[in-house]
């Protein structure tokens, strides 16, 4: 089963990360079984999906604005943003107009090309929890969330910057 | 100058030990080059055509004698006895070696100095006017607002993986030193009515293979909202700016693409959400910025100085160098110096260990303990007695750092060129002392008078060819290396990009023609029109025709 970062934590992931152009029969929506489907697939099959709510999340990929969710962001208890690359830069942006403009709520997770190095920038931008990619160390991914402990600037999840808080 | 406190000391210390573990798992095989690349440039190190590239962060130019030292001995114990100051005000080191760059960045630590973001897809280093706060009529001095936008795109958890590098520059003087809209945003400092400040704000602008001039997004938009806007625009670049090709990355393809009205629409529209926000400036802030950079006390003092005056009559060379390297302060009785790097044989920008020590003590004694590295590869002293300036310029003689060339022909901009740099199509230091060694008189120089030569060993431009009065850019031609000359440049605040003259030259020929360029502008100027002015009324088909003729 894939792993998972949640809360500095390392644990085995429920969800099912379905392919872009998976067609809605392959997928087999089902009340015991959590999927995170491509915007896409869920755009396309928006009523037959909705019936399994709880137990759908969604993906985008780099290229692909969650503000296509606009309002109905909230309903779904993941959603996840992929870096393609770990140098394709977008998700963190995405990761910011989810919490900031959509005010996303739940679980926001980052997926693909998911290394130590970028580790902290993500979770400022206010992921919450992180798949780790096959083949990779999930150890050393473990340790990088903690490279920083400040950030000058307003973040996620410290609104107020440094310049706000120095005495 | 700014003083670092516990959260830059802190987070100064977790980058370093940050990078040294990236650089442990990348020696022991566990990242891969392409893992590694994008984490050792946005800590200034390249991998060059003969050894690594060190590019260490000179936040907008300024340094203190302290740190000056410092760098002078890490020239020593690391590199080869000198380093080079880049167009970009930094400071590059040419020969560490990458496992000791960790050591190298540690005790750059110990003064409050770092490669940070000196390189990569990422905020670049601020820059602006090396006269900032000194110079005459000033409208309002920049280094507060830059310190406030290096803490703010210092490690930019959203920013630090962007389609291409962005570079950001300031400008509050009257004269632009700074080649503010060549930049992906510049900012000019204004005063409204009411005397608030604010920004007009210029995005878009670069060089490199396709130069633009910035366009204005913003007429002036009050301080408070810097940040919350430099956001806005950083969030439409990151979500829209290309990826698929790296020579159409850069904002200004996006802008252009766009329409820069269109452009404005969408950094509006994500300005809504980050406006009034907890990132809006406040007063206390500006403040705190504010008192790292009040004036010196300055002594009741006038222009005038006899021993100067009698000194400058009796040593022709030391009234060539007052002419031309001291610069008026807004002070009476002060004056602004700067140090010329370009004494012909020298690399220009290139400055040895031993230099970098007797800058740096002449700076202690002379001028508040600072100094500023110019983007024309130069050193500016910015708080000077006039009473001490032959003192100055005897001590100077001495290290052989009292060229009089300021402004002229000979003080040339030239990137590393093709002897460093992997990217080259060709050298640019030996083409630079063959112009050099062919002008070498001060007379001569200062008959033609204010003029700026600019070249780059390839079309990256970082020798900024394309805003040269005259432009020299290094290409290919079949395997051999070529020149083409262009004419019209201006990197100041009338920003104009250089045409090209024609086909290109071997290495041989530039003297040459870079001689009859001069000779078209002598033989026509009329009374003291400075190159650049006759230039666009002559046209430049007149130097298109006259250059090419001879050589037929
Ligand atoms: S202009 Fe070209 S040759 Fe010169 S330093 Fe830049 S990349 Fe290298």
């Amino acid at each position: 089963m894939p792993k998972l970062i949640k809360d500095g934590a390392l644990i085995d992931d429920s969800w099912r990360l379905i392919e872009k152009e998976t067609s809605l029969e392959e997928i087999k929506p089902s009340s015991d079984n959590k999927l995170l489907v491509p915007i896409t697939v869920w755009l396309e099959n928006k009523e037959v999906l909705s019936q399994h709510k709880d137990n759908i999340g969604i993906w985008f990929d780099s290229d692909e604005s969650p503000t296509l969710l606009e309002e109905d962001a909230n309903s779904f208890p993941v959603i996840a943003l992929n870096f393609p690359v770990f140098r394709d830069g977008r998700a963190f942006s995405y990761a910011a107009i989810l919490r900031q403009q959509l005010n996303y709520t739940g679980d926001m997770r980052a997926i693909g090309d998911v290394q130590k190095d970028q580790a902290s920038y993500m979770l400022s931008c206010g992921f919450s929890s992180f798949l780790v990619p096959e083949n990779s160390n999930a150890e050393v991914l473990l340790t990088g969330f903690e490279d920083f402990s400040e950030n000058y600037q307003s973040t996620v999840t410290k609104p107020a910057p440094i310049f706000r808080r120095r005495s | 100058m700014y003083i670092y406190d516990d959260y830059d000391h802190q987070m100064l210390e977790e980058r370093i030990t940050q990078y040294r573990d990236q650089t442990h798992r990348y020696l022991a095989g566990d990242l891969s080059d392409e893992q590694f690349l994008p984490l050792r440039l946005q800590n200034g190190l390249y991998i060059q055509r003969l050894a690594p590239m060190l590019r260490v962060a000179v936040p907008y130019g300024l340094l203190s004698s302290t740190q000056l030292r410092k760098l002078a001995s890490i020239t020593r114990d690391y590199d080869k006895g000198y380093a080079h100051l880049s167009t970009r005000q930094n400071i590059q080191y040419n020969w560490p070696e990458l496992e000791q760059t960790p050591d190298l960045l540690a005790e750059l630590a110990e003064v409050s100095m770092h490669a940070i973001q000196t390189s990569g897809n990422c905020i670049r280093n601020t820059t602006t006017d090396q006269f900032a706060g000194s110079a005459p009529n000033e409208i309002e001095d920049s280094r507060p607002w830059c310190v406030i936008i290096r803490q703010w795109s210092t490690f930019h958890p959203e920013f630090a993986y962007l389609p291409r590098k962005f570079k950001i520059a300031v400008c509050g003087t009257e004269i632009d030193q700074a080649a503010t809209q060549l930049h992906d945003i510049g900012l000019y400092l204004q005063k409204n009515e009411k005397g608030e400040v604010g920004f007009k704000v210029l995005v878009g602008g670069g060089l490199g293979r396709t130069p633009v001039i910035g366009k204005v997004i913003y007429e002036f938009l009050p301080w408070q909202h810097l940040l919350t806007y430099l956001d806005a625009i950083m969030r439409v670049y990151n979500l829209e700016g290309r990826r698929d090709n790296k020579y159409k990355a850069r904002i200004k393809i996006l802008v252009k693409a766009l329409g820069v009205d269109v452009f404005r629409e969408k950094v509006e529209a994500q300005w809504q959400f980050g406006k009034d926000s907890q990132a809006t400036l406040t007063e206390a802030e500006v403040n705190r910025c504010k008192s790292f950079f009040t004036s010196p006390e300055y002594e009741s003092l006038q222009d005038e100085d006899e021993a100067v005056t009698t000194a400058s009559n009796s040593d022709l060379l030391f009234n060539n160098w007052l002419d031309r390297n001291v610069s008026a302060h807004k002070q009476s009785g002060y004056s602004i110096v700067t140090i010329c790097l370009k004494g012909t044989g020298a690399a220009p920008g290139d400055i040895t260990d031993r230099q970098m020590e007797f800058v740096a003590d002449l700076a202690e004694r002379y001028s508040q303990s600072e100094l500023r590295i110019t983007h024309e590869q130069n050193l500016t002293l910015a708080e000077v007695r006039i009473k001490d300036l032959y003192e100055i310029y005897k001590a100077c003689k001495t290290e052989s750092l009292a060229t009089p060339y300021l402004g002229l022909l000979n003080d040339l901009v030239c990137c590393p060129g093709g002897d460093f740099c992997s990217l080259a199509n060709a050298k640019s230091i030996p083409i630079a002392e063959a112009i050099q060694r062919r002008f070498d008189d001060f007379d001569r120089l200062n008959e033609i008078g204010d003029i700026t030569l600019n070249m780059s060993g390839c079309m990256n431009a970082c020798g900024h060819h394309h805003v040269g009065n005259i432009g020299i850019i290094g290409v290919d031609k079949k395997g051999a290396e070529f020149y083409q000359v262009a004419l019209g440049g201006d990197a100041g605040r009338e920003a104009k990009l250089a045409k090209i003259l024609g086909p290109s030259f071997s290495q041989e020929e530039i003297p040459d023609v870079i001689e009859k360029i001069i000779q078209i502008y002598l033989d026509e100027r009329q009374s003291d029109e400075k190159f650049i002015d006759a230039f666009y009324r002559l046209g430049i088909d007149l130097f298109k025709e006259r250059v090419y003729a001879e050589a037929d």
